[in-house]
């Protein structure tokens, strides 16, 4: 039996996940001829900037931002999000579901209904639109059962389909981001990042977050045991997520472990309102992160899977 | 409960070899549940799968069940990656098919571990695909095995039987040369029951080594163990020369992750392939300026002279030799339905850097159950053959056995674009 010797400390696992992922990142950018980052304000897309920094730094970054808006965002997280390109000093895309709605290539069966798949449709569009050759994300392979066999750098054809009987093989630290014009590729830096690394990433690079990630009094209602939001505003003014006939609104102290489409996004109870409270309190729960607050993927044992089959990140 | 509180703690992957008869899923489900990473939720959702299959107790290899495709079938296709942390470390698991239809995915799981567990059955002992997953984990370089002898609740927890099976493992071991080359370690268990993973039950007193946790705890992480010389493949080349801040315009910081070696300021290095000389000005993460860097950092090197270096150069230390070469020889496993073709042309990936690749010779094929050498002319989906490849460009290559990152490459075929093949250089 032999062991090589031990010559220095071993990184400790935040720097080790570190240094993956700013190395994909620079794969992405050296193999790639036009990416993007998609960024919508949340917390692990918040992390893949902080990483994109360490990564590019004093350079500009080699890709724009992208922001997929659904329209049903809480307007603290669209404010965060404006701020953040704005202090980083680089360039951010929008582009809307609704603008797909008045195009009438997404149709949707009722207005409150959830937008998340519909994004979709947008994000190819935009894909097509700039000529995008990857598209960078912030999805990570402990999320759900469908993204556990994801590749790093995972490719989609014309139709931004994922095929998961035919991916390509991903070994040691050799990413193959090659596509023709058309396909692209998805990459994901934070793949083998879990929701506690994320936090714990955020705690020690000291990063800013959206106030909603942070326990505060919100009217909610219970509908089929989920803690539901309602009255949310939204930008235009609107009010969506009205209490239903016989619902009753109760104050809550809550806080949202997810950022996403306010019509499937549920908060938890929650008095952490600092990030060293919430690391504790992510330590401690009992439920996963999708479980507790996403609305939409628990219609059947494949629906993530169904989605990326269609182009969903 | 604060089994996922984890600070300053080290990562490592491992990987799982063993077919579902083996009792893998319920190997990396009974990890999983123990370490307390399985929450309610989930806990709750295998529970109603289990009982809509009609099984009484809740099923913990349903914890690994992945694809549509997959449960259809009832198989496992491709490598699905797990994750749990103890407190004290971060793990990643591969966990990978272990039907020899499968072992592509073998080796695509044991690219970036540093660590197997080899799981055998104790009612049936060493097998072929025993041999087979020994094999492959020796061939992809993996330094640490442990050889699980699991079900041993079906054979009444007989110290006997365990012991015959060490040592039937131990003489193939030998035979096939890598006893000595590796670190190869035992445990009896029942994942079944929980035994020997986690928890140490009290039906195997006769056992008084680690359980399967305490190994895996005590096992090194990759990025110690390297002691290979410095290796650091250029990704990208930053130059803000249009930036507004004029203090940048000379800036030229080349990033990339030390793949191997370690690195200081004031270091000599060599850019290869043109062999230019500098030294270290400065090296950097983000702001953080630091003296010197080890293996697998990602950092940006700054060097004292203005050198034109771009993305597939590699800076190695002037003490080091080595030289570029244009024919290479592997060891490849071919990943694609479509068979090699001798006759056409290949891109070769080797660290940041491509070359177009023809086949020179295949010196023969191995036969993975047998490790017999064959004579062969083609290579098709899961073969392991010996092959040289004539290359366009040069490359600045290392022995897979002595480097693993400078010793690995890729084949791409370029009307598909898809990886094709995994070569590990002789």
């Amino acid at each position: 039996m032999t062991t090589k010797q031990t010559k220095h400390q071993p990184l400790s696992h935040l720097d080790w996940l570190e240094a993956e992922a700013i190395h994909i990142l620079r794969e992405v950018a050296g193999q790639c001829s036009n990416p993007v980052l998609l960024f919508s304000g949340g917390k692990d897309s918040l992390c893949i900037l902080r990483l994109a920094e360490k990564a590019f730094r004093p350079g500009r970054f080699p890709f724009p931002l992208m922001h997929i808006d659904t329209g049903h965002n809480y307007q603290e997280v669209i404010d965060f999000r404006d701020q953040r390109a704005a202090e980083l000093d680089e360039r951010l895309i929008v582009r809307s579901v609704e603008d797909s709605m008045k195009r009438g290539t997404v149709v949707l069966k009722s207005l409150d209904e959830p937008r998340n798949k519909h994004q979709s449709v947008t994000l190819l569009e935009a894909i097509e639109e700039h000529g995008f050759d990857c598209c960078i994300g912030g999805a990570r392979r402990d999320e759900e059962k469908a993204r556990a066999k994801e590749r790093i750098m995972s490719f989609r054809d014309e139709f931004g389909q994922w095929d998961p009987k035919n991916q390509r093989p991903e070994l040691w630290n050799l990413y193959n981001a090659r596509s023709h014009k058309g396909e692209n590729i998805r990459a994901f830096p934070i793949s083998n990042w879990t929701e506690m690394d994320v936090w714990q990433y955020i705690e020690r690079e000291k990063l800013e977050l959206p106030s909603i990630y942070f326990a505060h009094q919100r009217d909610v209602v219970m509908r089929g045991g989920a803690i539901v939001p309602i009255n949310v505003p939204l930008m235009n003014g609107e009010v969506i997520m009205q209490p239903k006939n016989g619902e009753e609104v109760i104050n809550m102290q809550v806080r949202f472990r997810t950022v996403g489409d306010i019509t499937c996004t549920a908060p938890v109870i929650s008095d952490a309102d600092n990030v060293s409270k919430i690391v504790l309190e992510t330590a401690t729960t009992t439920i996963t992160e999708r479980g507790a607050t996403r609305l939409d993927d628990q219609t059947s044992d494949a629906s993530m899977e169904q989605r990326k089959k269609e182009g969903y990140f | 409960m604060s089994s996922n509180m984890q600070h300053n703690d080290s990562l490592l992957r491992f990987m799982t070899c063993g077919s579902v008869d083996d009792g893998k899923s319920t190997l990396i489900g009974r990890l999983l549940f123990d370490t307390k990473t399985i929450l309610a939720d989930t806990l709750t959702q295998i529970s109603n799968t289990s009982k809509k299959r009609g099984m009484e107790a809740v099923d913990l290899s349903l914890l690994t069940d992945g694809l549509q495709a997959e449960r259809e079938q009832g198989i496992t296709i491709d490598v699905a990656y797990r994750y749990f942390s103890t407190g004290t470390r971060k793990y990643i698991i591969a966990d990978a098919p272990g039907h020899e239809q499968y072992t592509r995915n073998m080796v695509t799981a044991a690219s970036t571990a540093n660590l197997a567990i080899i799981l055998i059955d104790a009612r049936r002992g060493v097998l072929t695909q025993t041999r087979r997953h020994s094999y492959l984990a020796h061939l992809v370089g993996i330094q640490h095995i442990i050889v699980a002898v699991n079900k041993m609740d079906l054979v009444n927890y007989d110290h006997a039987i365990y012991d015959k099976i060490c040592a039937d493992y131990l003489a193939f071991a030998n035979e096939i040369g890598f006893a000595q080359a590796r670190d190869i370690r035992f445990i009896p268990m029942s994942a079944l029951n929980g035994d020997m993973l986690v928890d140490r039950l009290d039906a195997m007193p006769w056992y008084s080594g680690k359980t399967l946790l305490e190994m895996l705890e005590a096992a090194p992480a990759a990025d110690v163990e390297v002691d290979a010389e410095f290796r650091f493949p250029v990704q990208y080349v930053c130059r803000p020369h249009a930036s507004a801040d004029a203090d940048l315009h000379d800036f030229r910081g080349f990033m990339g992750r030390i793949e191997s070696g370690d690195i200081a300021v004031g270091d000599a290095v060599t850019v290869l392939p043109n062999g230019y000389q500098s030294k270290v000005k400065a090296i950097q993460i983000g702001d953080l300026q630091l003296q010197s860097a080890q293996t697998e950092q990602s950092v940006t090197l700054l060097l004292e002279d203005e050198i034109d270096t771009s993305r597939g150069d590699m800076i190695v230390k002037s003490s080091s030799h080595v030289a570029p070469v244009k024919q290479i020889e592997a060891h490849v496993c071919w990943l694609s339905e479509t068979p090699l073709s001798p006759a056409r042309t290949y891109v070769i990936r080797h660290t940041t850097r491509e070359s177009k690749a023809k086949v020179g010779t295949i010196s023969y094929r191995v036969d993975v159950n047998t490790l017999e050498q064959q004579a062969t002319t083609e290579l098709k989906m899961n073969d392991i053959a010996r092959i040289t490849f004539k290359l366009a460009q040069p490359l600045m290559v290392d022995s897979y056995s002595k480097n693993r990152a400078t010793g690995a490459f890729i084949v791409i075929d370029e009307s598909t674009n898809n990886t094709v093949g995994a070569g590990m250089i002789v």
